[in-house]
Protein backbone atom coordinates (compact mmCIF):
# COMPACT_ATOMS: atom_id res chain seq x y z
CA UNK A 1 0.00 0.00 0.00
CA UNK A 2 2.90 2.54 0.84
CA UNK A 3 4.11 2.75 -3.02
CA UNK A 4 0.44 4.01 -3.46
CA UNK A 5 -0.11 6.67 -1.07
CA UNK A 6 -0.51 10.62 -1.17
CA UNK A 7 -0.12 12.82 1.43
CA UNK A 8 -3.88 13.59 1.54
CA UNK A 9 -4.06 10.00 2.39
CA UNK A 10 -1.10 10.51 5.26
CA UNK A 11 -3.15 12.87 7.21
CA UNK A 12 -6.61 10.90 7.04
CA UNK A 13 -4.39 8.33 8.55
CA UNK A 14 -3.09 10.23 11.05
CA UNK A 15 -6.71 11.33 12.21
CA UNK A 16 -7.76 7.71 12.41
CA UNK A 17 -4.52 6.57 14.47
CA UNK A 18 -5.20 9.25 16.91
CA UNK A 19 -9.40 8.24 17.18
CA UNK A 20 -7.98 4.50 17.70
CA UNK A 21 -4.95 5.64 19.98
CA UNK A 22 -8.49 7.14 22.07
CA UNK A 23 -9.94 4.25 21.85
CA UNK A 24 -7.39 2.04 23.06
CA UNK A 25 -7.14 4.39 26.36
CA UNK A 26 -10.77 4.38 27.08
CA UNK A 27 -10.75 0.37 26.87
CA UNK A 28 -7.53 0.26 28.76
CA UNK A 29 -9.71 2.17 32.02
CA UNK A 30 -12.75 -0.18 31.12
CA UNK A 31 -10.77 -3.35 31.68
CA UNK A 32 -9.20 -2.29 34.87
CA UNK A 33 -12.27 -1.00 36.29
CA UNK A 34 -14.36 -4.16 35.46
CA UNK A 35 -11.37 -5.80 37.08
CA UNK A 36 -12.13 -3.81 40.46
CA UNK A 37 -15.94 -5.42 40.48
CA UNK A 38 -14.37 -9.08 41.19
CA UNK A 39 -16.96 -10.67 38.69
CA UNK A 40 -16.82 -14.33 39.11
CA UNK A 41 -13.88 -16.02 37.38
CA UNK A 42 -16.19 -16.94 33.68
CA UNK A 43 -17.86 -13.49 32.86
CA UNK A 44 -14.66 -11.96 34.00
CA UNK A 45 -12.68 -13.73 31.47
CA UNK A 46 -14.95 -13.22 28.97
CA UNK A 47 -15.39 -9.60 29.20
CA UNK A 48 -11.27 -9.20 29.52
CA UNK A 49 -10.38 -11.51 26.53
CA UNK A 50 -13.23 -9.43 24.40
CA UNK A 51 -12.35 -6.19 25.50
CA UNK A 52 -8.20 -7.61 24.81
CA UNK A 53 -9.43 -8.95 21.19
CA UNK A 54 -11.12 -5.41 20.65
CA UNK A 55 -7.88 -3.61 21.44
CA UNK A 56 -5.67 -6.38 19.30
CA UNK A 57 -7.99 -6.04 16.80
CA UNK A 58 -7.73 -1.94 16.85
CA UNK A 59 -3.46 -2.26 16.35
CA UNK A 60 -3.25 -4.85 13.82
CA UNK A 61 -6.07 -3.27 11.98
CA UNK A 62 -4.56 0.17 12.04
CA UNK A 63 -1.20 0.81 13.12
CA UNK A 64 0.04 -2.23 11.44
CA UNK A 65 -2.67 -1.31 8.22
CA UNK A 66 -4.16 -4.90 8.18
CA UNK A 67 -7.19 -3.34 6.66
CA UNK A 68 -5.90 -2.94 3.57
CA UNK A 69 -2.97 -5.19 3.30
CA UNK A 70 -2.15 -7.62 0.48
CA UNK A 71 -3.82 -11.32 0.00
CA UNK A 72 -0.67 -12.77 0.69
CA UNK A 73 -0.18 -11.59 4.40
CA UNK A 74 -4.24 -12.70 5.39
CA UNK A 75 -3.18 -15.80 4.21
CA UNK A 76 0.41 -15.89 6.70
CA UNK A 77 -1.81 -14.68 9.05
CA UNK A 78 -5.08 -17.55 8.55
CA UNK A 79 -2.37 -20.26 8.82
CA UNK A 80 -0.67 -18.67 12.00
CA UNK A 81 -4.10 -18.58 13.65
CA UNK A 82 -5.17 -22.29 12.60
CA UNK A 83 -1.72 -23.58 14.34
CA UNK A 84 -2.11 -20.87 17.67
CA UNK A 85 -5.64 -23.05 17.83
CA UNK A 86 -3.84 -26.25 17.52
CA UNK A 87 -1.74 -25.51 20.30
CA UNK A 88 -4.50 -24.09 22.75
CA UNK A 89 -6.31 -27.27 22.19
CA UNK A 90 -3.95 -29.32 22.42
CA UNK A 91 -2.96 -28.28 26.15
CA UNK A 92 -5.71 -28.21 27.32
CA UNK A 93 -7.31 -31.26 26.10
CA UNK A 94 -4.33 -33.26 27.49
CA UNK A 95 -5.17 -31.85 30.83
CA UNK A 96 -9.36 -33.08 30.15
CA UNK A 97 -7.71 -36.64 29.17
CA UNK A 98 -6.28 -36.69 32.33
CA UNK A 99 -8.70 -35.83 34.54
CA UNK A 100 -11.08 -37.77 32.33
CA UNK A 101 -9.31 -41.32 32.12
CA UNK B 1 24.37 -7.66 -5.27
CA UNK B 2 21.56 -5.58 -4.71
CA UNK B 3 18.26 -6.87 -2.43
CA UNK B 4 15.32 -7.06 -5.03
CA UNK B 5 12.22 -5.45 -4.51
CA UNK B 6 12.91 -3.52 -1.53
CA UNK B 7 10.84 -0.67 -2.79
CA UNK B 8 8.14 -2.01 -5.34
CA UNK B 9 6.19 -4.60 -4.75
CA UNK B 10 6.88 -8.53 -5.82
CA UNK B 11 4.40 -9.17 -8.63
CA UNK B 12 4.06 -12.72 -7.08
CA UNK B 13 3.32 -11.26 -3.50
CA UNK B 14 2.05 -8.32 -4.12
CA UNK B 15 4.01 -6.97 -1.36
CA UNK B 16 7.59 -5.45 -0.81
CA UNK B 17 9.75 -8.12 0.42
CA UNK B 18 10.71 -7.32 3.92
CA UNK B 19 7.14 -6.73 4.77
CA UNK B 20 6.64 -10.54 3.62
CA UNK B 21 9.67 -11.54 5.57
CA UNK B 22 9.11 -9.15 9.03
CA UNK B 23 4.93 -10.87 9.18
CA UNK B 24 6.80 -14.51 8.47
CA UNK B 25 9.04 -13.90 11.84
CA UNK B 26 5.74 -12.27 13.07
CA UNK B 27 4.02 -15.61 12.89
CA UNK B 28 6.60 -17.66 14.50
CA UNK B 29 6.76 -14.97 17.12
CA UNK B 30 2.65 -15.73 17.82
CA UNK B 31 3.95 -19.24 18.14
CA UNK B 32 6.33 -18.33 20.68
CA UNK B 33 3.81 -16.67 22.70
CA UNK B 34 1.07 -18.47 22.15
CA UNK B 35 3.03 -21.17 23.60
CA UNK B 36 3.58 -19.80 26.67
CA UNK B 37 0.04 -18.72 27.00
CA UNK B 38 -1.21 -22.08 26.47
CA UNK B 39 1.33 -23.17 29.05
CA UNK B 40 -0.71 -20.54 31.40
CA UNK B 41 -3.58 -21.94 30.54
CA UNK B 42 -2.69 -25.30 31.11
CA UNK B 43 -1.36 -24.54 34.45
CA UNK B 44 -3.94 -22.65 35.60
CA UNK B 45 -7.18 -24.93 34.67
CA UNK B 46 -4.95 -27.41 37.04
CA UNK B 47 -4.43 -25.55 39.57
CA UNK B 48 -6.99 -26.23 42.26
CA UNK B 49 -6.58 -21.98 42.92
CA UNK B 50 -4.75 -19.18 41.39
CA UNK B 51 -2.64 -17.15 42.13
CA UNK B 52 -2.84 -20.07 44.97
CA UNK B 53 -0.49 -20.93 48.31
CA UNK B 54 2.62 -18.13 48.14
CA UNK B 55 4.50 -17.84 51.50
CA UNK B 56 1.88 -20.03 53.57
CA UNK B 57 -0.55 -17.52 52.43
CA UNK B 58 -3.38 -17.89 50.23
CA UNK B 59 -4.44 -15.27 47.44
CA UNK B 60 -7.46 -15.63 45.59
CA UNK B 61 -6.60 -12.34 42.91
CA UNK B 62 -3.48 -11.95 41.25
CA UNK B 63 -4.12 -8.36 41.97
CA UNK B 64 -3.23 -9.12 45.59
CA UNK B 65 -0.13 -10.19 44.50
CA UNK B 66 0.91 -7.61 40.72
CA UNK B 67 0.76 -3.82 41.03
CA UNK B 68 -2.86 -3.33 38.64
CA UNK B 69 -1.78 0.26 38.90
CA UNK B 70 1.91 0.27 37.62
CA UNK B 71 0.46 -2.63 34.67
CA UNK B 72 -1.93 0.46 33.79
CA UNK B 73 0.41 3.23 33.99
CA UNK B 74 2.51 0.59 31.24
CA UNK B 75 -0.32 -0.45 29.38
CA UNK B 76 -0.89 3.99 28.35
CA UNK B 77 2.81 3.99 27.68
CA UNK B 78 2.95 1.08 25.28
CA UNK B 79 0.11 2.22 23.48
CA UNK B 80 1.53 5.96 23.15
CA UNK B 81 4.89 4.38 22.26
CA UNK B 82 2.29 2.34 19.15
CA UNK B 83 0.74 5.84 18.65
CA UNK B 84 4.30 7.46 17.96
CA UNK B 85 6.07 4.99 15.96
CA UNK B 86 2.97 4.82 13.52
CA UNK B 87 3.43 8.88 13.29
CA UNK B 88 7.25 8.46 12.96
CA UNK B 89 6.36 6.06 9.62
CA UNK B 90 3.29 9.15 8.38
CA UNK B 91 5.75 11.86 8.96
CA UNK B 92 8.76 10.19 6.84
CA UNK B 93 5.64 9.57 4.01
CA UNK B 94 4.44 12.82 4.86
CA UNK B 95 8.07 14.30 3.59
CA UNK B 96 9.09 15.59 7.24
CA UNK B 97 12.33 14.21 8.51
CA UNK B 98 12.22 16.53 11.49
CA UNK B 99 8.88 15.31 12.76
CA UNK B 100 10.14 11.67 12.00
CA UNK B 101 13.24 11.54 14.33
CA UNK B 102 11.17 13.63 16.98
CA UNK B 103 8.67 10.63 17.01
CA UNK B 104 10.92 7.75 16.81
CA UNK B 105 12.74 9.56 20.24
CA UNK B 106 9.62 9.37 21.79
CA UNK B 107 9.14 6.12 20.92
CA UNK B 108 12.13 4.86 22.39
CA UNK B 109 11.84 6.90 25.97
CA UNK B 110 8.60 5.47 26.23
CA UNK B 111 9.99 2.00 25.67
CA UNK B 112 12.56 3.23 28.33
CA UNK B 113 9.78 4.47 30.29
CA UNK B 114 8.14 1.39 30.23
CA UNK B 115 11.22 -0.70 30.84
CA UNK B 116 12.00 1.32 34.52
CA UNK B 117 8.59 0.86 35.68
CA UNK B 118 9.12 -3.25 34.77
CA UNK B 119 12.16 -3.25 36.70
CA UNK B 120 10.40 -1.30 39.51
CA UNK B 121 7.53 -3.57 39.83
CA UNK B 122 10.18 -6.69 39.56
CA UNK B 123 12.21 -5.38 41.95
CA UNK B 124 9.40 -5.05 45.12
CA UNK B 125 9.01 -8.50 44.13
CA UNK B 126 12.44 -9.64 44.61
CA UNK B 127 12.63 -7.29 47.93
CA UNK B 128 9.73 -9.62 49.15
CA UNK B 129 11.55 -12.89 48.25
CA UNK B 130 9.08 -13.27 45.13
CA UNK B 131 10.77 -15.48 42.57
CA UNK B 132 10.01 -17.41 39.76
CA UNK B 133 10.80 -20.47 41.97
CA UNK B 134 8.01 -19.85 44.26
CA UNK B 135 5.17 -20.95 42.28
CA UNK B 136 3.62 -21.62 39.47
CA UNK B 137 1.97 -18.53 39.12
CA UNK B 138 4.98 -16.15 39.53
CA UNK B 139 7.19 -18.44 37.32
CA UNK B 140 4.67 -18.00 34.93
CA UNK B 141 4.37 -14.13 35.17
CA UNK B 142 7.87 -13.84 35.18
CA UNK B 143 8.54 -15.67 31.81
CA UNK B 144 5.67 -13.61 29.71
CA UNK B 145 6.38 -10.87 31.32
CA UNK B 146 10.51 -11.04 30.82
CA UNK B 147 10.09 -12.19 27.29
CA UNK B 148 8.50 -9.64 26.74
CA UNK B 149 10.51 -7.20 28.23
CA UNK B 150 13.30 -8.46 26.30
CA UNK B 151 11.31 -7.90 22.95
CA UNK B 152 11.33 -4.34 24.34
CA UNK B 153 14.81 -3.97 24.23
CA UNK B 154 15.12 -5.69 20.75
CA UNK B 155 12.74 -2.67 19.69
CA UNK B 156 14.47 -0.50 21.80
CA UNK B 157 17.68 -1.63 19.67
CA UNK B 158 16.48 -1.36 16.47
CA UNK B 159 14.43 1.92 16.89
CA UNK B 160 17.64 3.62 17.87
CA UNK B 161 19.66 2.19 14.96
CA UNK B 162 17.05 3.83 12.35
CA UNK B 163 17.03 7.37 14.73
CA UNK B 164 20.49 7.47 14.54
CA UNK B 165 23.06 5.51 11.89
CA UNK B 166 19.85 3.90 9.97
CA UNK B 167 18.44 7.20 9.11
CA UNK B 168 20.90 8.23 6.59
CA UNK B 169 19.32 5.79 4.01
CA UNK B 170 16.68 8.47 4.04
CA UNK B 171 18.91 11.12 1.70
CA UNK B 172 19.86 8.15 -0.26
CA UNK B 173 17.05 6.36 -0.49
CA UNK B 174 13.98 7.70 1.33
CA UNK B 175 11.47 5.02 -0.26
CA UNK B 176 13.08 2.20 0.91
CA UNK B 177 14.14 3.96 4.45
CA UNK B 178 10.23 4.31 4.51
CA UNK B 179 9.45 1.08 3.90
CA UNK B 180 11.99 -0.11 6.93
CA UNK B 181 10.28 2.12 9.45
CA UNK B 182 6.80 0.34 8.16
CA UNK B 183 8.15 -2.88 8.92
CA UNK B 184 10.17 -2.05 12.48
CA UNK B 185 6.88 -0.89 13.30
CA UNK B 186 5.16 -3.55 12.61
CA UNK B 187 7.18 -5.45 15.06
CA UNK B 188 7.18 -2.51 17.41
CA UNK B 189 3.08 -2.62 17.46
CA UNK B 190 3.49 -6.60 18.15
CA UNK B 191 5.51 -5.85 20.90
CA UNK B 192 2.13 -3.82 22.15
CA UNK B 193 -0.39 -6.38 20.73
CA UNK B 194 1.74 -8.77 23.19
CA UNK B 195 0.63 -6.80 26.41
CA UNK B 196 -2.63 -6.22 25.45
CA UNK B 197 -3.10 -9.66 25.84
CA UNK B 198 -0.67 -10.02 28.79
CA UNK B 199 -1.83 -7.33 30.63
CA UNK B 200 -5.35 -8.84 31.68
CA UNK B 201 -4.45 -12.38 31.52
CA UNK B 202 -1.88 -11.97 34.10
CA UNK B 203 -2.65 -9.06 35.98
CA UNK B 204 -6.24 -8.62 35.98
CA UNK B 205 -8.24 -12.37 35.79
Amino acid sequence: MSDTLHAEDIRKHVRVYLIVFATLATLTVITVAVSYLHLPIVPAVIVALLIATIKGGLVAGYFMHLVSEKKVIYLILIITVVFLAGMFILFPSAHADQVGG
Amino acid sequence: MDIPYTVTARPDTGVYNAKIGVWLFLASEVMLFGGLFSSYVFLRVGAPAWPGMLHGEMYAHASEILNVPLATLNTFVLIASSVTMVMSWASLKLDDFKKYRLYLGATIALAFVFLIVKAFEYGAKFEHGLFPSESNFLAIYFVLTGLHGLHVIGGIVVNAYFWGPGAKMWKTDPDRFANRIEVAGLYWHFVDLVWIFLFPTIYLL
